[in-house]
């Protein structure tokens, strides 16, 4: 995901010199290009985030798009204030980009667990918060977060991602992608859960429930639509992410179900237990504990089915 | 957004004087009003807003966002009534709205807001924010080859925080001349001495080994004030740190150097004897 998106920001960055690229001193490997292509367009601000932000403001106030790079906590919890301060409240043209969202990277650490970022973002104000659902979508997401003028939090997973997308999407922020139409069983997935979820409503489908599939990439502003649709014409919502199940796209899918008038879908936030894990584990495994692998959605959905949350599902 | 160069606007002395006894005298009478505090921290940092607004910057109050203008960051956001001032009297808003300071549906918030204000380039008032955006818009201008300058306030206090040095670091690292600094250091903080809290000392030589050019000055001597800020840069290659000696509470002396009026407002009574004294200064 990240080679996309700095491959969509190298190409945007030859075509308009306002585009430019802060880093955290990271990005081994990922950055070289840029900065050897765009020389006036990169900085690298050293291990110091507050001013990495401080100075992506004062770049964007001057008429820059700036995005700014680093491992998804240094980049959003060390700088939080001049997040919502500086960007925000300046509605400064600061991209902040996260690579490592949720758990990609699993065995460094607790610290370098990003699972609460989305909902940290989520509340603030003027921030646009996009976690692209494969290597396709961070590509779109890139070209439509410069196109857009303000602030903007993109999340990316980290390296090898599945494509989901057989050819590109029709993308717009705010606008969930439909990937499969039905009326059982609504999934509702975000970032790196994409390709999951993709594989679940495969094996709903041949136990011959019909599934609706939807890309939440646009977690705020939420596609508000969309989920209500969800809510009223399926059985059961579920919500699929990597992070944690307080906050984040569940809690913002069931901010607006809970507001429905009655009748609507129960919903079921299938995302990481809001707890530090306890033990080292790459991605796929950790995932695995949290119950957020294929076979683990699984189990979570036909336990439902047993205890009859979604009658006929 | 563009508009016809500013040239500097020439100042003599006395009306550099005039100006830092009007700034004052605003301050103390929005802080007396609204029941506010940071009186102290505003009469401290009047004449380096006069000498700025009233000699050193290039701006254009009718055009606010001309591109070329030099920026001034008020880091000190918690200075906010001398700084509203200072706009309204460089033209950028009539007087008039200083009324609006800290009231019910204004929009002169109590610590300096950029929103609905024309002239102040930001908002602050957590401190340590203000250095980092002016090194970044330093940056900008320094690669674009544009000629104007950034010109960053701050408070001794205020050098606490570590994202200042950390924009220290990238400041001189990046060559940035173009930007200066000039710390507000009346060598009180918020709850008690600077020395006493986290001691600065020895504070030029910090900057030196940082790899900044400094000048300290008297910062209520306006003539003092003006020699170093038009001089710089002091240095080709290296960023500014101007370290302004000042009094906390300057021009009233019953505020000065205390504590108190980092909090205290004054009522209508000392209202009238703090004009008074001001406008005998």
């Amino acid at each position: 995901m990240r080679t996309a998106f700095i491959e969509a920001l190298n190409e945007l960055a030859s075509t308009d010199d306002r585009v430019c690229l802060v880093v955290g001193d990271l990005g081994f490997s990922v950055i070289e290009d840029f900065a050897q292509k765009h020389p006036d367009q990169f900085v690298n601000a050293g291990v110091a985030e507050q001013n990495m932000i401080g100075l992506a403001v004062g770049m964007a106030l001057s008429g820059k798009i700036v995005f700014t790079y680093s491992i998804a906590n240094f980049g959003t919890l060390r700088c939080l204030e001049q997040i919502r301060n500086d960007v925000c409240y300046h509605r400064a043209n600061v991209k902040v980009v996260a690579v490592g969202g949720g758990l990609a990277y699993g065995n460094l650490g607790v610290t370098h667990h990003a699972s609460e970022d989305v909902a940290i973002m989520r509340a603030l104000p003027n921030m646009v918060v996009v976690a692209p659902g494969d290597p396709i979508e961070a590509r779109l997401a890139t070209k439509a977060v410069v196109a857009r003028d303000g602030p903007v939090y993109l999340r990316l997973g980290k390296a090898g991602e599945r494509v989901v997308h057989a050819q590109a999407p029709a993308f717009e922020l705010g606008r969930a992608i439909t990937m499969r139409e039905g009326d059982d069983i609504a999934l509702i997935a975000s970032g790196s859960m994409l390709a999951t979820a993709d594989q679940v409503a495969g094996q709903l489908t041949a136990k011959g429930l019909s599934v609706r599939l939807l890309s939440m990439h646009t977690v705020k502003p939420l596609d508000r639509e969309a989920v209500r649709s969800a809510a009223t014409e399926t059985r059961i919502v579920f919500t699929l992410e990597e992070h944690s199940v307080e906050g984040g796209l569940g809690g913002a899918v069931a901010e607006v179900i809970a507001e429905l008038p009655p009748g609507h879908a129960p919903l079921k936030r299938i995302g990481l237990r809001p707890e530090f894990n306890s033990v080292v584990g790459d991605q796929n495994y950790l995932k695995a504990l949290h119950g957020l692998d294929a076979d683990g959605i699984m189990r979570t959905i036909q336990a439902l089915e047993m205890a009859g949350a979604a009658k006929d599902v | 957004m563009s508009a016809a160069p500013a040239a500097p606007r020439p100042a003599t002395d006395d009306e550099l004087r005039a100006l830092a006894r009007k700034l004052r005298a605003h301050s103390l009478r929005m802080i007396s009003q609204a029941k506010t505090s940071h009186i102290g921290s505003c009469l401290s940092v009047a004449d380096i807003l006069a000498v700025l607004y009233g000699h050193i910057l290039r701006i254009d109050p009718r055009h606010p966002d001309w591109s070329d203008r030099d920026r001034l960051i008020m880091s000190k956001g918690h200075a906010a009534a001398i700084s509203y001032a200072a706009v309204a009297e460089a033209g950028f808003m009539p007087i008039k709205r200083l009324d609006e300071y800290a009231r019910n549906g204004g929009q002169l918030y109590g610590h300096a807001t950029h929103v609905g204000v024309p002239g102040v380039e930001m908002s602050s008032g957590s401190l340590g924010h203000g250095l980092p955006v002016g090194t970044g818009m330093a940056l900008t201008a320094k690669r674009g080859r544009k000629g104007w300058r950034v010109f960053v306030i701050m408070s001794d206090g205020e050098c606490d925080e570590g994202s200042n040095w950390e924009a220290i670091l990238f400041a001189a690292h990046h060559r940035l001349d173009n930007l200066t600094i000039v710390i507000d250091y009346n060598k009180i903080q918020s709850l008690d001495r600077v020395e006493r809290t986290l001691g600065l000392e020895p504070l030029t030589d910090k900057f030196r080994a940082f790899g900044w050019s400094v000048r300290e000055v008297d910062g209520h001597e306006v003539s003092d004030l003006r020699d170093a800020l038009e001089q710089v840069p002091m240095e080709a290659g290296r960023p500014n740190a101007i370290i302004a000696h000042t009094v906390k509470g300057k021009g009233v002396s019953w505020m000065e150097d205390k504590v108190l009026w980092h909090y205290r407002h004054p009522t209508e009574e000392e209202l009238a004897k703090a004009l008074a004294e001001v406008e005998a200064s």
